[in-house]
């Protein structure tokens, strides 16, 4: 294990994130709050502790997939661990788990919060955590090692452990480059929907905040009732949006090259194949609740691009909804977006893998010495690829169902402590019943939120760096 | 620069990794999944599953945006068939690697004909290599800038030499030396020397001067030098072929052994002045008889290194003066090199060194060009030819008044045919081509030698 690596990493990373406290110090100072300081504070320690970790250049800079777990893993830890700081120090949560909850929430996208109301609470905590989701949406370990001084390779370790989805793959030949395009699309459309947001009447403040939080398709509102009393061009607005954010970016990249064809492949059309769905059912079943078809289709949509982009806004307190829409919704919680996206879930490709694969043992069953390769947009998915899908899912049932006999022994309900597991492992944010969009997760023991936090990481990271991390074999020497 | 490998052989897995290291962006394509997977891990650097004369693993690659395609997978016609269909989608360049000697003598057509900007074969050149190395024996390697006029030669220190225990300044003013010690290996290390550097036995030093001067070199510290007279060569492969020509050349005697009476009789009605030998090599009765221990130099060409190896070591002990060993596995290179054997040629090595060379030329298009770029330590010293321009920054100072960075050595000025052996006064003026010897920081531009 190169540790001196791994010490250098987390001090650039710790250099960032006092950069990126730069913007609630300012939100805050614009507003003349006193949680300015907090974060002018914490921005200043993180700074010194990075300076100081990242003073002496490592020796040896090479990484290897373990250390690109582990880095990645101790990076999502560390900083949420200086993200929570300000929340504590401003008075805005009462216990450093709070804080913690909060933060990793917003890093890992999730959008689930401890507080019941925001509107009260600082300007500058409100726009860090809706910053939180931006930067946690596309991920800030790639842009790191992308710009680090350092000649080393092997950084695909980083970016494949980073990255969501089952496969990585570099859309030009350098690292640097391609982190560099990612981010740039990431950037136009934030500015996109910003700009779109601000036509439609919305104030600077607000805007920004949606515009992050929806790009990471986080969720943290700044709002109580969410998007309930947005108008109803602005919830089209983020409707769209948190779809567009819910697919590959890789897609984007080849649209901008005229590769039209090849943009649209079978992951894309399946999910728009789910989206159009659930909108259809659920409209349809709860058509009975509203004035209009067009009322019924904006909330439908709505909430199905919510939750199936892992965002997590909601504009009607689904929870009120009959059981069956009810059940669409948490099983799109797993399903999630496409790969390469900055939404959470199992994904869509992983599903499409695994329904092939399924398929194919029937086939083998019935034809038992047929050969059947298993194919995605007419190529042929390596043994390695359906293996890993394999693995994940067993790993995601493995923890989905541990997390929840330890939630259990908290004071909610079944549905409640299912969807708790669900929103969190799949960074969704909102569940049903006592964890509804109404609700928050403020009543759970400080166990079960530290379970929770566990699942957010995981699910963010994609099971593997966090299991590595905790896993005492990675430390033994080889 | 955009270059796309086809082939993830050795001579691909070397040159994606140096061609990646200087910046360039590298996209490699091969067959295999498993050899894609691996290189992809392991470099910066974008890995294509296909086969690379089709039309649509080339787009996919990026044919269209390409400044450079390199064919060397193992097949000579799929390499060209792959530089053919490259240059029918873009404008890009074109170098392919073809092994057998069958398109030898049709390089020029082929390069004319299909537009390539390079052809290499890896018999050939490690046969130029070895000519070169027997032409001057006592040197172990040798290479030449400024198309021939500059030597950078290399040599091991001998036991009781004059030189050890002597510092550069001293050496310098004792033997009134006119050529430049470049650069100094000891074991594993590698050192440009500044003046207070002293030297050891059994170092490996490089000299840089005119043939003539570094004859005189060698008299003064008196490191003998005979001329090869006549030759060994072991096996009767591409390279034998090649190298008995280039050896005719030059005068030499030459004796081929082989093992195989068929090859044996094919070589001979090949190559009429060459005695060729129907026997096992590694028969050391048959080695004696023959009087392969008493002929100048010995090299060995077979298919098995262990068995080159083995050759060269025996032909050492028995008092061969120069052997020339090929070896096709460079993996256990450290263990190798500890085995003092003179020379040893890697023909895959030399394939990647000689496109890598033609890339950084072609790269170089500001301020001053980028001639030549040779690996004096493989790894660790290299040294660049560059031709002077107008505006650059260094002309018209004497060289003591330059900041020029630390471990980097201007090892020689040419200037029309005049060769400098530069010392503090000289001047360098627009023009000129200067050779300059760097340690692990790569210079692109002449300007980089400066410290900022």
């Amino acid at each position: 294990m190169n540790f001196s690596m791994i010490r250098y990493t987390l001090g650039w990373l710790l250099l960032f994130e006092s950069a990126f406290l730069a913007l609630p110090i300012i939100t805050g100072a614009i507003y003349g709050e006193g949680a300015a300081i907090s974060f002018l504070i914490t921005a200043v320690l993180s700074l010194a502790l990075g300076l100081l970790l990242s003073l002496r250049r490592p020796k040896a800079t090479e990484l290897y997939a373990k250390e690109g777990f582990v880095i990645v893993a101790m990076s999502w830890i560390v900083m949420s661990l200086v993200g929570a700081v300000p929340l504590v120090m401003c008075g805005a949560c009462g216990s450093f788990v709070d804080a913690l909850f909060e933060t990793v929430s917003g890093f890992t996208t999730t959008g689930a919060s401890i507080f019941s109301a925001v509107e009260h609470l600082p300007r500058s905590v409100l726009m860090w955590r809706s910053f939180t989701h931006w930067i946690g949406g596309m991920g800030v370990l790639v842009f790191i090692m992308a710009f680090l001084p350092l000649s080393g390779g092997h950084n695909m370790h980083i970016m494949r452990a980073e990255s969501p989805g089952p496969d990585v793959s570099k859309l030009v030949p350098k690292m640097k480059n391609t982190a560099l395009i990612l981010y740039a699309i990431y950037f136009a459309l934030t500015l996109i929907q910003l700009v779109a947001l601000l036509i439609s009447g919305m104030s600077l403040f607000d805007a920004l905040n949606t515009a992050f939080s929806t790009a990471g398709t986080g969720g943290f509102g700044f709002r109580n009732d969410s998007f309930a009393s947005a108008t109803t061009a602005q919830q089209v607005i983020v409707t769209v949006f948190m779809l567009i954010f819910s697919i590959n970016f890789n897609s984007y990249y080849l649209i901008l090259n005229r590769k039209i064809k090849d943009a649209l492949n079978s992951e894309i059309k399946v999910f728009l194949l789910i989206v159009v769905c659930a909108v259809t059912v659920i409209t349809v079943d709860t058509m009975a609740r509203y004035d209009s078809i067009g009322e019924a289709i904006n909330h439908a949509s709505f909430t199905v691009a919510s939750i199936i982009s892992t965002t997590g806004f909601s504009t009607e307190n689904f929870d009120l909804w009959p059981e069956l829409s009810r059940t669409v919704l948490v099983l799109i919680m797993f399903v999630g977006a496409c790969a390469g996206s900055t939404g959470g879930g199992i994904k869509v490709s992983r599903i499409l893998i695994l329904f092939k694969g399924m398929a194919r043992e029937l086939h083998t069953l019935l034809h038992p010495r047929q050969i059947k390769k298993i194919t995605v947009d007419r190529k042929p998915v390596s043994h390695e690829l359906i293996r890993s899908v394999n693995a994940y899912i067993g790993c995601y049932i493995l923890i989905f169902v541990a997390s929840l006999i330890v939630v259990s022994f908290d004071t909610g309900d079944l549905v409640t402590n299912f969807t708790a597991v669900t929103a969190t492992i799949n960074n969704i944010g909102p569940g049903l019943s006592a964890v509804g969009p109404s609700a928050n997760y403020a009543f759970f023991s400080p166990l079960s939120k530290l379970v929770l936090i566990f699942d957010m990481l995981a699910g963010r990271l994609e099971l593997f760096p966090m299991l590595i991390l905790f896993s005492p074999m990675t430390y033994k020497k080889s | 620069m955009k270059i796309i490998i086809v082939g993830c052989g050795r001579v691909g897995q070397t040159l994606a990794e140096q061609l990646n290291e200087e910046g360039n962006d590298v996209v490699v394509v091969d067959r295999s999944a498993v050899r894609v997977r691996e290189i992809a891990n392991k470099y910066d650097l974008l890995g294509i599953i296909g086969n690379g004369a089709t039309h649509t693993t080339l787009t996919e690659a990026g044919i269209d945006s390409a400044d450079l395609l390199i064919a060397v997978t193992g097949s000579d016609e799929l390499n060209l068939l792959c530089c053919i269909m490259a240059k029918r989608y873009s404008a890009c360049r074109t170098i392919a690697r073809l092994k057998s000697p069958e398109y030898a003598t049709e390089t020029e057509y082929l390069k004319q004909e299909l537009g390539l900007a390079m052809i290499i074969n890896p018999d050939y050149a490690a046969a130029k290599e070895i000519a070169r190395v027997l032409n001057f024996p006592s040197a172990i390697t040798i290479e030449t800038f400024a198309k021939g006029r500059v030597e950078l030669l290399k040599f091991r220190l001998p036991e009781g030499s004059a030189l050890a225990g002597m510092s550069v300044k001293d050496a310098v003013i004792r033997f009134k030396a006119s050529v430049l010690i470049c650069t100094v290996e000891r074991g594993e290390d590698a050192y440009i020397p500044n003046g207070d550097f002293i030297f050891a036995e059994r170092d490996i030093i490089s000299i840089i001067g005119p043939a003539k001067a570094a004859m005189e070199f060698f008299d003064k510290i008196d490191y003998k030098i005979q001329p090869v007279k006549d030759a060994a060569i072991i096996g009767t492969s591409d390279t034998a072929h090649y190298l008995c020509g280039e050896l005719e050349k030059s005068g030499i005697r030459i004796k081929i052994i082989e093992p195989d009476e068929k090859k044996c009789e094919e070589f001979a009605s090949r190559h009429d002045g060459v005695t060729v030998i129907f026997g096992d090599p590694t028969d050391e009765d048959l080695l004696k008889e023959e009087g392969v221990v008493s002929s100048d130099a010995l090299v060995a060409l077979s298919h098995i290194d262990e068995e080159n190896i083995m050759l060269s070591l025996f032909a050492k002990s028995a008092g061969v003066k120069k052997t020339v060993t090929k070896i096709n596995r460079i993996e256990y290179s450290k263990v190798i090199n500890s085995l003092e054997l003179d020379s040893i040629i890697n023909p895959k090595n030399i394939t990647a060194d000689m496109i890598g060379r033609y890339v950084r030329a072609m790269k170089n298009t500001t301020g001053s060009n980028m001639e030549t770029l040779y690996n004096i330590i493989k790894g660790k010293i290299e040294a660049a030819e560059f031709t002077v321009s107008d505006k650059s920054p260094i002309i018209n100072t004497p060289l003591f008044a330059l900041p020029i960075k630390k471990n980097v050595l201007i090892a020689a000025i040419l200037r029309g045919r005049q060769l400098i052996i530069p010392r503090g006064a000289d001047v360098i003026m627009p023009h000129d081509s200067v050779v300059i010897v760097t340690g692990e920081e790569k210079i692109y531009d002449l300007a980089d030698i400066l410290d900022d």
